[in-house]
């Protein structure tokens, strides 16, 4: 049924090894071409142990006011703060994530949540990415924010911060099963609310599909 | 006190779609009534989910192009444009001048058709018949263009990553050029039709009001947050695709209701042909393809880019592994994010201007569901 799923697999800038070689920024290369990246590592049966430094994101560190600022709020909640492709983001541990957002909303005028995402790395222990991009209108600026929850944790809800993640947070709890607590209607959005599983999930195959819901309510024994 | 009646009884739950011409596609909008008053709505959508960011995740980067074309089909250009701009910078790669050029004048051109569809569709349900008639007769100009240029009307697939598959053919300039002189007159002609139409003013001024601060909180973009009198464009803000170069404004209103988004849009229309009229005056020679490899294995990391689509904010958001396929691919569609102030909008208001609301925000729902 997996034929045409890739393995996951994880791009491993969240093992400590990865993150020791990625902390000395390395030269600004931004034309280095794919190749002389490391190799990344091909993914076998068992996982592979951090000798081999797996290919990360070449991300040079990110300076300035606000990465200060919310270092000084958040000290170790803020795990890294750096740049890519001339576009800044924060990774936070889950906790401190919500409380960085009132921060930049209130004291730097990031005041439009444009995307809120997630990403699913089901072989760690922290399966899922959680992506929030903010903008302000006054800079003219975004940030991306990103943190990791494992699977039967819940995040704290946007909501309060920004209507706009209502719908947003619905889709990832669709998509993904991610839990939000505070979140003030957390249903399914675009699937049917009896179905079973979260398409988005790596693990979940692209012609899968919930047979049952198949059967009872479209009358047919396959989708397929 | 006597008995309650009927008549006391005072709220009603209806169903207005999926099945209902005025919502645009199958939207199912569940609106609690009192009378005729809105007292809440809940929008029930996914009818058109498609799940085209799983099939992102099972294609390369390349077979994943035409797809896009088919979530806001009416502005399938706009929505290229943004894909192979988010690959690009994924890849630090850039398309050549003769292919940015032309896909600004495709880009505006698709633009024009797109705000077309929705104010003969949005007049359509407001009661005035006619503007569709016009509106749906320029716009098959547009789509001639686009037939000629790659064969396709809708679903175009006009843009590759890295530049463009098909240089300009011959006459483009000229059929570009003769659309924008009879275009220009036409607009006012629409507008004769309904700016000052007393029944198109009366069922549009203050209805649907959502102001500067509720579009920011709600996260909604384009030419709704314009009308509140927000001056933001991405095209200017973040300019893409050689944008800056342009000489245009970015119309704004003022009362930041249904009736300021008519002619919110209707001014980006010229707006949009005086920036075809300056790219077409100068499309420089050279290559339409840029440096890229023919199997694109971008380097591990992640990027996200907007552009503005005639709806709002498109974005496209990837993480790339290193392998020929993305390993996360999200949109962020403008119109789903939008629609989620509908709620907002017509809280308290009559049901028939729900119709007229929902028309307003400019929702695709094959965009909404993806």
């Amino acid at each position: 049924m997996d034929e045409n799923q890739k393995p996951p697999s994880a791009p491993g800038e969240d093992s400590p090894a990865a993150k020791e070689a990625a902390s000395p920024a390395p030269p600004p290369s931004a034309d280095a071409p794919a190749a002389e990246a490391a190799p990344r590592p091909v993914p076998k049966p068992a996982p592979k142990p951090a000798a081999k430094a797996p290919a990360v994101m070449e991300a040079t560190p990110w300076e300035g006011e606000i990465p200060e600022a919310a270092r000084e709020a958040f000290g170790e909640g803020i795990l890294r703060a750096a740049t890519y492709r001339e576009q800044d983001f924060f990774e936070t541990d889950s906790g401190t994530l919500v409380p960085l957002l009132t921060l930049l909303r209130d004291a730097f005028d990031y005041d439009y949540l444009v995307e809120e995402t997630a990403v699913d790395f089901p072989k760690e222990e922290k399966r899922f990415e959680l992506v929030y991009i903010v903008y302000s209108f006054a800079r003219n600026h975004r940030i991306r924010l990103k943190t990791r929850i494992a699977e039967n944790e819940a995040m704290a809800s946007a909501v309060p911060v920004y209507a706009a993640a209502n719908w947003m947070e619905r889709e990832i709890y669709d998509m993904f099963g991610v839990r939000f607590h505070g979140h003030p209607d957390l249903r399914r959005i675009l699937m049917p609310d009896e179905w079973q599983g979260y398409p988005l999930r790596k693990d979940y195959g692209i012609i899968q599909q919930d047979q049952r819901w198949v059967r009872e309510n479209l009358g047919i024994e396959s989708g397929q | 006190m006597a008995e309650a009646t009927f008549l006391d009884s005072n709220e009603l739950v209806i169903n207005m779609g999926p099945q209902h011409p005025s919502t645009h596609g199958v939207l199912r909008v569940i609106l609690k009534l009192d009378g005729e008053k809105v007292m809440g709505t809940d929008c029930v959508i996914g009818y058109l989910h498609r799940g085209v960011e799983k099939i992102g995740e099972n294609r390369t980067y390349t077979q994943f192009a035409p797809y896009v074309d088919r979530m806001d089909y009416i502005a399938a250009v706009s929505n290229g444009l943004g894909y192979c701009l988010a690959v690009e910078k994924l890849l630090n790669a850039e398309a050549p001048p003769r292919a940015q050029v032309t896909r600004v004048i495709l880009t505006e051109l698709n633009r024009i058709a797109s705000h077309l569809i929705w104010l003969g569709t949005h007049a359509l349900d407001v009661g005035a018949i006619t503007p569709l008639f016009y509106t749906l007769r320029e716009r098959e100009e547009i789509l001639n263009i686009f037939e000629e240029y790659c064969g396709a009307r809708l679903t175009t697939h006009a843009f590759r990553i890295g530049g463009l598959q098909y240089d300009l053919y011959d006459k483009f300039s000229e059929d570009v050029t003769s659309f924008c002189d009879r275009f220009s007159p036409r607009v006012d002609e629409y507008e004769a039709l309904l700016t000052n139409n007393r029944i198109w003013v009366s069922r549009l001024r203050g209805v649907g009001v959502l102001n500067a601060d509720d579009c920011k909180q709600y996260g909604v973009t384009g030419p709704v947050m314009r009308a509140a009198g927000v001056k933001w464009d991405i095209r200017r803000a973040l300019p893409y695709s050689g944008y800056e170069n342009y000489d245009f404004d970015i119309p704004v209103g003022t009362n930041a209701d249904t009736y300021d988004r008519y002619l919110v849009r209707m001014e980006e229309m010229r707006q949009s042909v005086r920036i075809i009229r300056q790219a077409v005056a100068n499309i420089p020679d050279g290559p339409i393809m840029g440096k890229v490899p023919k199997v694109l294995k971008p380097p591990v990391g992640e990027v996200y880019v907007s552009i503005e689509a005639p709806k709002g904010e498109l974005g496209y958001y990837i993480v790339s592994d290193g392998t020929t396929q993305p390993y996360r691919l999200r949109v962020r569609p403008p119109s789903f994010i939008n629609l989620q102030a509908l709620d907002k909008m017509v809280r308290g208001t009559l049901i028939a201007d729900c119709v007229a609301v929902i028309g307003t925000i400019d929702i695709v729902l094959g965009e909404v569901d993806r």
